[in-house]
């Protein structure tokens, strides 16, 4: 272990016994940049940006959405819009958000000064302004951008334009940043613990990045698989998903929804891993169960190899393939169940405080259950067949993503907000972005569940009168939502510049090492000896 | 803690005001479960969907009761001081039971309706609903009504869509030849597309297949209700993907046989004789309707189509080129782009109406007269 960490200071080439960068200063600093803070930081501000590009998407959905009849849009450009907001929200907001997180903390949590592969780290980000660059530059080619929905279902795919093939390369670039990104948060994890720290004293998020990452490398490829396979069908005279040539479109979807299935967890399992800190700090208690935490997710990252039919309840699978995929669905409540559980325990006649990192992650327990109860109703296949591509999973999905991962990126943000810049945020700010926060999420988006009962398509640029109310509704809390979101921006912004210091150990009951061996700010080098963990 | 109730009274009444506010400005009541069924699987499929809704909430009320009471009791401000438990094997393994039985118990009803939704043996009546961008294609294929076939689209005029026009009270839920069925029978649906991967999804009924191209795949219902059925296509299917419902009309069985019937007749009358010659302007005439239910979608009224996914007509090259072109054109498709091919769609004298038409309408004047034997020779 420590001959690692050795060679790994001498690698980096001389002293750096103090807080400051060496090499170039200004922009060239950002783009040379091997630290792990610098990357981390660049992730964050990066999928934040993408967050704001895929919000203004949603609201152009949202604006042409608000009364019947076609407005503001016309149907090829709402399509595009459906569209590149799912892209960039899965691929370019929230995925990164999560490995800014994972840059800045594995390190410091396992008492390592860095990641194992500083140079690929640099890489794995840089790649990604220019996978986010093509996915915007598709709006400006001849056709405009896919109107193919973010799932890039064969065959409508061979119908699109340049902007087809520039989507399919920034997923190619993105797939690699996050492979990439995976290989080098593995090989941190395995390699670079302090001396005493096993992989059963790790913080829980340390152990959801490592099954992430695993769940990452395998699932990645399979997508870019998917896409290569759709840019040959186009160019190239292949027929994979082209029955007049002997391929089948429902091929794709297979190999999509085999990505597509993980993928999910890849979002959501560091989002529980960012909660497993926050609660038991706030509670001041120990997380309770840590163990079966652990192993639920494992579990759950194993089941989500087994699951991917679910999303296709409606190609029209054999009786035994329903109930196959039915059955393996409802399982994954299991270990869902058993980390809903222990978090309440671990909350469970502790000592409560309700600061803004604290209510984002009880709002992600109370709406990522909500999520996991629509995901409940919906894995019944027959049930499913009512509600498949209709408006209830847009609302499903929402539940999980944005109340689940999105709070959770907002709740981390605000906990170690004060350990990355030495500065404290403003709490009642803070607390009104998330009430703010809270109230519009649910009135956009609780509605939607009603909307998709009666039958409202997803992906439908104007619709039957009778969904006009559930529409108005859910569009003017979308405005809400993504005006509260300004709200974050100003906090950080203003915390950045005119906060108040911040304790070494700013939350009382945090206990992983960046808040009991580390001052705030957190040196640029986090641990060059290792510190010994008993 | 009063302070807090009157600021949460707040918030509720904000949502509450927002809620109201809107529902009054709009004119319909508020739909907000699963349509009425109009068949027994439907029935079994909504009432699974209580059950488990009933499972839900009780589920809902204890976790979140639990959650609640610690929020509240456990607070530091309340002097309330940290237990240190974190580990207790048995409460463990109890909650990972109970997740499980409650499975079990969900899981016995819900396999019974997958079963049930995907027998389609027995049918008394075989229906093949081909999906197009972006309408559906109904060819009786077995049963009574065999051999009728009929192409179904939106009827809702361009006018109400575009504001234009106040809406009808089935907006874009309305299509010029609905599909009619007799009460009380089995029906299977064969799905498939001609060109993308379509969904024909109908509610009521329980049933949404999707269609795709290349392959059948089926469903079935026997409704047991008379009455109008609307759905539509749920799988994205390029630009007119909202616009291209399904409606489904549930009739007795006379009055199943009388439709039969007077279909029969209709499509008797109605079979172009492909070997007449016809004049310039009767082609015209006949060419601007086909191509206003057909081509107006993607090439536009005024022919100016939506450059570059769909080109102009007018002042196009390949309309102001050799007819043979443009009619293999039409016929074939263009494979790669949305130009379906409608040979399989159109008869003879309906693709040499509007070809016809493109060629002498806005800025195009050849002049010429397509005639349908143009047309039947050039078929492959």
């Amino acid at each position: 272990m420590s001959a690692v960490l050795d060679e790994h200071g001498h690698g980096k080439g001389g002293d750096h016994h103090d807080d400051h960068h060496h090499g170039y200063g200004g922009l060239m600093r950002w783009v040379t940049t091997t630290n792990h803070k610098d990357i981390g930081s660049m992730y964050l501000w990066f999928s934040f940006a993408m967050f704001m590009v895929g919000g203004v998407m949603a609201l152009v959905i949202r604006a042409e959405l608000f009364s019947p009849g076609l407005q503001i849009v016309n149907p090829e450009f709402f399509n595009q819009m459906t569209t590149m907001h799912g892209l960039i929200m899965v691929f370019g907001a929230i995925m990164p958000a999560f490995v800014g997180f994972a840059n800045w903390l594995i390190p410091m949590q396992i008492g390592a000064p860095d990641m194992a592969f500083a140079r690929m780290n640099n890489w794995s980000f840089w790649i990604l302004p220019f996978a986010g660059s093509l996915l915007i530059m598709s709006f400006f080619v001849p056709g405009g951008a896919p109107g193919v929905g973010w799932t890039m279902y064969a065959p409508l795919t061979v119908q699109m334009g340049m902007g087809m093939d520039l989507t399919i390369f920034a997923v190619h670039l993105l797939g690699m940043s996050s492979i990439m990104g995976s290989i080098n948060i593995v090989t941190t994890i395995l390699n670079m613990r302090a001396p005493g720290m096993t992989l059963m004293k790790m913080p829980l998020f340390c152990w959801t990045w490592l099954i992430t990452a695993y769940l990452l490398i395998a699932s990645m490829p399979v997508l870019a698989g998917a896409v290569t396979m759709t840019l040959t069908d186009r160019h190239f005279g292949t027929s994979f998903f082209n029955a007049a040539g002997g391929g089948d479109p429902v091929l794709y979807q297979h190999i999509f929804w085999f990505f597509g299935h993980p993928e999910v967890y890849i979002i959501i399992l560091p989002a529980f891993g960012v909660v497993s800190q926050i609660l038991p700090a706030f509670s001041r208690k120990p997380l309770f169960g840590y163990a079966s935490m652990v192993y639920a997710t494992a579990s759950i990252a194993i089941l989500s190899f087994i699951v991917w039919a679910h999303h296709m309840y409606t190609v029209g699978m054999p009786v035994t393939g329903q109930l196959f995929f039915m059955y393996a669905t409802t399982l994954i409540a299991v270990p869902t169940a058993a980390k809903i559980f222990n978090w309440l325990a671990t909350m469970w006649r502790g000592s409560l405080t309700f600061e803004t990192p604290m209510l984002f992650a009880l709002g992600f327990l109370f709406l990522f259950t909500m999520g996991g109860f629509s995901g409940l109703v919906l894995s019944l296949a027959a049930v499913d067949i009512q509600l498949h591509d209709t408006y209830y999973v847009v609302a499903h999905f929402h539940y999980v993503m944005v109340a689940g991962a999105l709070f959770t990126a907002f709740g981390g943000v605000y906990f170690w907000f004060p350990k990355w810049t030495g500065k404290m945020y403003d709490e009642t700010l803070g607390k009104w972005h998330f009430w703010l926060s809270m109230i519009f999420f649910n009135i956009t988006f609780f509605v939607q569940h009603f909307s998709g009962l009666a039958g409202m398509p997803r992906r439908i640029p104007d619709y039957p009168l009778i969904f006009e109310t559930w529409n108005k509704i859910s569009s003017i809390g979308a405005f809400g939502f993504g005006l509260s979101q300004l709200l974050f921006l100003y906090i950080i912004l203003k915390a950045l510049s005119s906060g108040e210091k911040a304790a070494d150990k700013q939350w009382e009951g945090a206990d992983s090492l960046e808040w009991t061996h580390l001052p705030s700010p957190a040196p640029y080098h986090s641990f060059e000896t290792p510190p010994v963990v008993k | 803690m009063q302070h807090f109730s009157a600021r949460k009274f707040g918030r509720w009444a904000l949502a509450a005001g927002i809620f109201a506010l809107v529902a009054a400005g709009s004119a319909q009541a508020l739909e907000w479960n699963l349509p009425p069924a109009a068949t027994k699987i439907a029935e079994d499929v909504h009432s699974l969907h209580e059950y488990v809704m009933a499972v839900i909430v009780v589920i809902f009320v204890a976790v979140f009761g639990v959650m609640f009471y610690s929020v509240f009791a456990h607070r530091k401000s309340k002097g309330h001081k940290p237990a240190n438990f974190h580990e207790n094997t048995t409460v463990e393994i109890i909650w990972t039971v109970i997740p499980l039985l409650i499975l079990v118990v969900i899981a016995w009803p819900a396999t019974k309706a997958v079963i049930a939704q995907k027998d389609t043996s027995n049918s008394e009546l075989t229906i093949k609903a081909t999906g197009y961008q972006w309408k559906w294609g109904y060819d009786y294929l077995k049963g009574e009504g065999e051999g009728i076939s009929f192409v179904s689209q939106l009827k809702t005029p361009r006018d109400q869509i575009e504001g234009k026009a106040d809406k009808g009270e089935n907006y874009l839920r309305e299509v010029d030849n609905e599909l009619v069925v007799p009460v009380g029978k089995k029906v299977r649906i064969l799905t498939t597309a001609a060109d993308v991967i379509h969904s024909w999804g109908l509610q009521a009924f329980a049933v949404k297949q999707d269609a795709i191209p290349g392959f059948i795949r089926d469903a079935h219902f026997r409704a047991d209700k008379i009455g109008v059925y609307r759905g539509g296509c749920v799988e994205l299917c390029g630009k007119e993907h909202g616009f291209m419902p399904i409606v489904v009309r549930v009739v007795s069985a006379e009055d199943y046989t009388k439709w039969v019937d007077g279909e029969k007749k209709k499509l008797a009358a109605l079979a172009d004789d492909p070997t007449k010659t016809y004049s310039l302007d009767e082609l015209k005439a006949r060419g601007e309707k086909v191509y206003a239910s057909n081509c107006v979608a993607c090439h536009q009224a005024t022919g100016k189509g939506a450059p570059p996914a769909f080109p102009p007509l007018d002042g196009s090259k390949v309309v102001a080129g050799p007819k043979a072109d443009q009619i293999a054109l039409v016929l074939n498709g263009k494979t790669g782009t949305a130009m379906a091919a409608f040979g399989k769609q159109l008869n003879d004298t309906e693709i040499a109406a509007a070809i016809t038409f493109t060629r002498n309408s806005w800025g195009n004047k050849t002049g010429e007269a397509i005639q349908p034997a143009e047309v039947k020779s050039l078929r492959k």
